[in-house]
C-alpha cells in the first residue's frame, strides 16, 4: 500500500538519469530510453539549438518581431513533443517553438506569431499542436477542454500542456489543475522551470518546495525532472502520458532547467542577474552531456553525428530563405476570420479599407 | 532644473518618485518593477532608492495583485500597481469590476480605495497579439472607475501625482507608442486636474476630439489642414471619466463640426459615448453629424499590418472633408 503522499507527492530529487558529465545513473523508478530513442532525440536537439540560434539571428536582422529562445531548454522543448503519439494534442506557449517543430509542423508557419504577419500561423488540426498561448496559462483549460472532450467521446488522446515557472502563479493554472483532477482528464501539466518569469527569480514566484509539490492539493500527482537530461525527460515525461493514456488522470511534471538567455531579444538580463549564475548551467548543457554519454557508449558514428547535423542545416536554411523576403499580408484578411459570417459592419469597414487602398495607389 | 527635455516614461518615473517620497502610504507593485525596472522602465531605480517594501515584484497573477492592493488600500496605504500590458489586465477584471470600482458605493462610502491601475496600452509599437489593445472602454464602462490617460509628457507626470492623491481607484492608462517621446518641460508646473480637458490647439472650424495616443495625430492632422486653408481645434480629454462635457461641448459649440478621434475600435466605446454626448448636448450648433475616425472592429492585428489599424492624419483629414462644408 502506498499513502496518498507518496502516490502524490514528487521524488525528493529531479529524476536524472544521465548527469551532467554524461554519467548514466540508476534509479528505481525510471529506466534509461531505448538507444533509438535516445539517437533520435539527440537529432532533434541538435536541431532544436540551430533553430534557437538561426532564430536568434534573424531577430537581430529584424527578420522577427521578437524571438523567446528555448535555447538551453531544448531537452524539455523536444522531449514533450517525442513522447506523444500522433493523436495527442500539445498546448505550447510562445517559448516552445522548438517543441511545435518536433512536432512536425512547419518551421516558418511555427514563426508566424513571432515574425508578425498573423497571430498563429500553422492549422492546429493538422499536428494537433494549439496555437501558441502567451496570456500566461490561459492555454491550460483548453488543454483540459480537448483532454475531457475526447475522454467523453471514447478517444484515447492525451494532452501535453506547456506552462513555465511564472504561469503556475495564474489562477487559471490552479483551475485546471483541479478541472483535470476532477474529471480525470487526461492531461500532462509539463512545467519548464528555467527559473526566471523575466526578471523575477523563482524564490519570489513561489514558496513552494519545488512547482511539482502544487499537484497534491489537487490530487495530482507531480514529479520533477532534470530539465537538462533528455534520457531523465523522456521517461518521466514518458510515464506520465502512459498513466494519463491508462486513466489514471492528469500529471503534472516540473523540468528544472535554467533561462541562458534574456526573456527576448528585447530583454536585458544584466538588470536583474549576475553572469556568475549563468555560468554553471552552460556547463549543464542538454547536448553537451547527452552527446558525452552516445560517446562513452559508442553510439555517435560519424553517420549519426553527420546525420544530425543535416536536419540542422536544414533548418537553418529553411529559416534564412523563408524569413529573409518580405512577407506577403493582404489587409482583407484583417475582415476575413473574425466570424463565420461577416456583419453588416466589418463588411463596410473591409469596403472603407479596400477603397482607401485604391485611391492611394492610384 | 525644473526645466527638462524628458520623455514620458522618464516623467512617470518622476512622479511615481516624488509620490513615493511625499508619502510613506504610496507602495509600487506589480510583474518586474523591481530590479527591472518594468519592461518599460517606468518603476526604474524606485526599489533602489525607497527598498523593497515600497517598490516590488509579485508572483506573476494579475488578478492577484489588483485583489492585494484592495486589501492593501483597505488598510491605509496607496497602492500603484502596474499591469505590464493592456491585455495582461483581463486576468484582474473581476477584481477591478467587482470590487475595485465597486467599494465605496456597496460599503455606504466607508470604505475607499485610494489605489492607481497603470496600464500600458494602444498599439504602434509593432507587437504580437495580446499587446496593443486599448481596452480604455472596458474600464470607462464600469461606474466607479476613474479612468485617466496622458498624452503629453507634462500630463504624464501631473496626472499620475494627481492619480495617486485622488480618493477614489484610478485606471491610468498610458499610451505605449509615446514612452518614449521627449517634450521640454517644468514639472513644477501646476497640470489642470482630473476631470479636466483641455484645447490643445485653437480653429475657427471644426473640433478634433481625441485622447491618448490619438492627441499627437489630431494636433498633426490640424497642423497639415491648417496648411490647406481650415482651422482646427484639437481638444485632448485627459480624463475619460468624469468626462470634461463643458470644455468639449464649448469646443463643438465654437466651431460647429467635430470630430472624434480614438485608436480603439470603435463600435459600443469611448468615442461613441462622446458622439453621443455631443449630439444631445450640442445638436443645434452642429452644421454636420459628428463623424468618427477609430481603429476598425477587429482584434488589434499583427505588427506587419497594424499601420491598417491605427487613426491616421489622413484618415481624420477625409473625415472632416466629410463635414458637409457646401451647405455652410
Ligand atoms: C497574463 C499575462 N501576464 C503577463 C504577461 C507578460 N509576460 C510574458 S512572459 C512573462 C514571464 C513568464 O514567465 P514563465 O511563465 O516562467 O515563462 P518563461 O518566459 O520563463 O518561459 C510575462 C510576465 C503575459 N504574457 N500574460
Ligand atoms: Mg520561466
Amino acid at each position: 500500500m502506498t499513502t496518498v503522499e507518496e502516490r502524490l507527492l514528487p521524488s525528493a530529487e529531479p529524476v536524472c538519469l544521465i548527469d551532467q558529465n554524461g554519467v548514466p545513473r540508476d534509479h528505481s523508478s525510471y529506466r534509461l530510453p531505448t538507444k533509438a530513442a535516445l539517437l533520435d532525440g539527440y537529432a532533434q536537439l541538435v536541431r532544436g539549438r540551430r533553430f534557437n540560434d538561426q532564430a536568434s539571428a534573424l531577430v537581430r536582422q529584424g527578420r522577427l518581431a521578437v524571438y523567446p529562445s528555448s535555447f538551453g531548454q531544448e531537452a524539455c522543448q523536444v522531449a514533450a513533443s517525442m513522447v506523444l503519439r500522433e493523436g495527442d494534442w500539445l498546448f505550447p506557449t510562445y517559448r516552445d517553438s522548438v517543441s511545435i517543430v518536433s512536432r512536425g509542423v512547419d518551421p516558418i508557419e511555427t514563426l508566424t506569431l513571432l515574425r508578425g504577419d498573423w497571430h498563429s500561423g500553422y492549422d492546429p488540426y493538422e499536428h494537433k499542436v494549439a496555437p501558441q498561448s502567451t496570456p500566461l496559462a490561459t492555454q491550460l483549460p483548453h488543454a483540459v477542454g480537448v483532454a475531457h472532450a475526447a475522454r467523453l467521446k471514447g478517444e484515447d488522446t492525451v494532452v501535453m500542456a506547456l506552462v513555465g515557472d511564472g504561469g503556475t502563479s495564474e489562477g487559471d493554472f490552479h483551475e485546471a489543475l483541479n478541472f483535470a483532477a476532477v474529471f480525470h482528464a487526461p492531461v500532462v501539466f509539463f512545467v519548464q522551470n528555467n527559473e526566471y518569469a523575466i526578471s523575477v527569480p523563482l524564490a519570489k514566484q513561489s514558496a513552494a518546495p519545488s512547482l511539482a509539490h502544487k499537484g497534491i492539493g489537487y490530487g495530482v500527482p507531480g514529479e520533477r525532472a532534470d530539465g537538462n537530461d533528455l534520457a531523465g525527460l523522456l521517461a518521466v515525461l514518458g510515464q506520465a502520458v502512459e498513466k494519463a493514456r491508462a486513466g489514471e488522470g492528469p500529471q503534472l511534471i516540473e523540468a528544472h532547467t535554467y533561462r541562458v538567455q534574456a526573456h527576448t531579444n528585447a530583454d536585458d538580463a544584466t538588470r536583474y542577474r549576475e553572469d556568475d549564475e549563468v555560468t554553471p548551467w552552460l556547463d549543464r548543457d542538454p547536448i553537451q552531456r547527452l552527446t558525452t554519454y552516445l560517446e562513452h557508449e559508442g553510439w555517435l558514428s560519424s553517420e549519426v553525428k553527420e546525420n544530425a547535423e543535416a536536419q540542422a542545416v536544414q533548418v537553418s536554411a529553411q529559416l534564412r530563405e523563408g524569413l529573409m523576403p518580405e512577407p506577403e499580408v493582404d489587409p482583407a484578411d484583417l475582415f476575413a476570420y473574425l466570424y463565420a459570417e461577416q456583419t453588416q459592419q466589418t463588411r463596410e469597414q473591409a469596403a472603407f479599407l479596400r477603397d482607401e487602398l485604391a485611391r492611394e495607389e492610384a | 532644473m525644473t526645466h527638462m527635455k524628458i520623455s514620458m516614461a522618464q516623467a512617470l518615473n518622476q512622479a511615481l518618485r516624488d509620490a513615493m517620497q511625499a508619502d510613506d502610504s504610496v507602495v509600487m507593485f506589480g510583474e518586474d518593477v523591481g530590479a527591472l525596472g518594468g519592461v518599460f522602465r517606468i518603476t526604474d531605480g524606485l526599489t533602489a532608492e525607497f527598498g523593497e517594501n515600497r517598490c516590488f515584484d509579485t508572483p506573476l497573477a494579475e488578478a492577484g495583485i489588483v485583489g492585494v492592493a484592495v486589501g492593501m488600500a483597505m488598510n491605509g496605504m496607496r497602492p500603484v500597481v502596474e499591469m505590464q500590458f493592456d491585455a495582461f489586465g483581463y486576468p484582474a477584471f473581476e477584481q477591478v469590476v467587482s470590487h475595485v470600482a465597486k467599494m465605496r458605493n456597496r460599503t455606504r462610502g466607508r470604505v475607499a480605495l485610494p489605489m492607481v491601475i497603470r496600464i500600458p496600452y494602444g498599439g504602434g509599437i509593432g507587437g504580437v497579439e495580446h499587446h496593443s489593445d486599448s481596452s480604455e472602454s472596458y474600464y470607462a464602462h464600469t461606474p466607479g472607475l476613474t479612468v485617466v490617460t496622458p498624452a503629453t509628457v507634462a500630463d504624464a507626470y501631473g496626472l499620475l501625482r494627481k492619480a495617486i492623491e485622488f480618493p477614489d481607484p484610478v485606471v491610468f492608462m498610458e499610451p505605449k507608442k509615446l514612452y518614449w517621446a521627449k517634450e521640454e518641460v517644468d514639472l513644477t508646473e501646476e497640470q489642470p486636474g482630473i476631470g479636466t480637458a483641455v484645447v490643445r490647439r485653437e480653429g475657427a472650424d471644426a473640433t478634433l476630439i481625441a485622447y491618448g495616443p490619438a492627441v499627437p495625430v489630431a494636433l498633426e492632422a490640424a497642423e497639415v489642414a491648417a496648411a490647406e486653408g481650415r482651422q482646427l481645434t484639437v481638444v485632448d480629454l485627459r480624463s475619460v471619466v468624469p468626462f470634461d462635457d463643458e470644455t468639449v461641448c464649448a469646443a463643438v459649440r465654437r466651431t460647429g463640426r467635430a470630430v472624434v478621434v480614438a485608436e480603439a475600435t470603435g463600435f459600443a466605446s469611448v468615442s461613441s459615448e462622446i458622439v453621443a454626448r455631443v449630439t444631445e448636448k450640442c445638436f443645434h450648433s452642429l452644421a454636420a453629424p459628428v463623424r468618427r475616425v477609430t481603429a476598425f472592429d477587429i482584434p488589434f492585428p499583427p505588427p506587419k499590418l497594424e499601420k491598417y489599424q491605427l487613426p491616421s492624419v489622413d484618415r481624420i483629414l477625409d473625415a472632416v472633408d466629410d463635414l458637409q462644408w457646401e451647405d455652410s
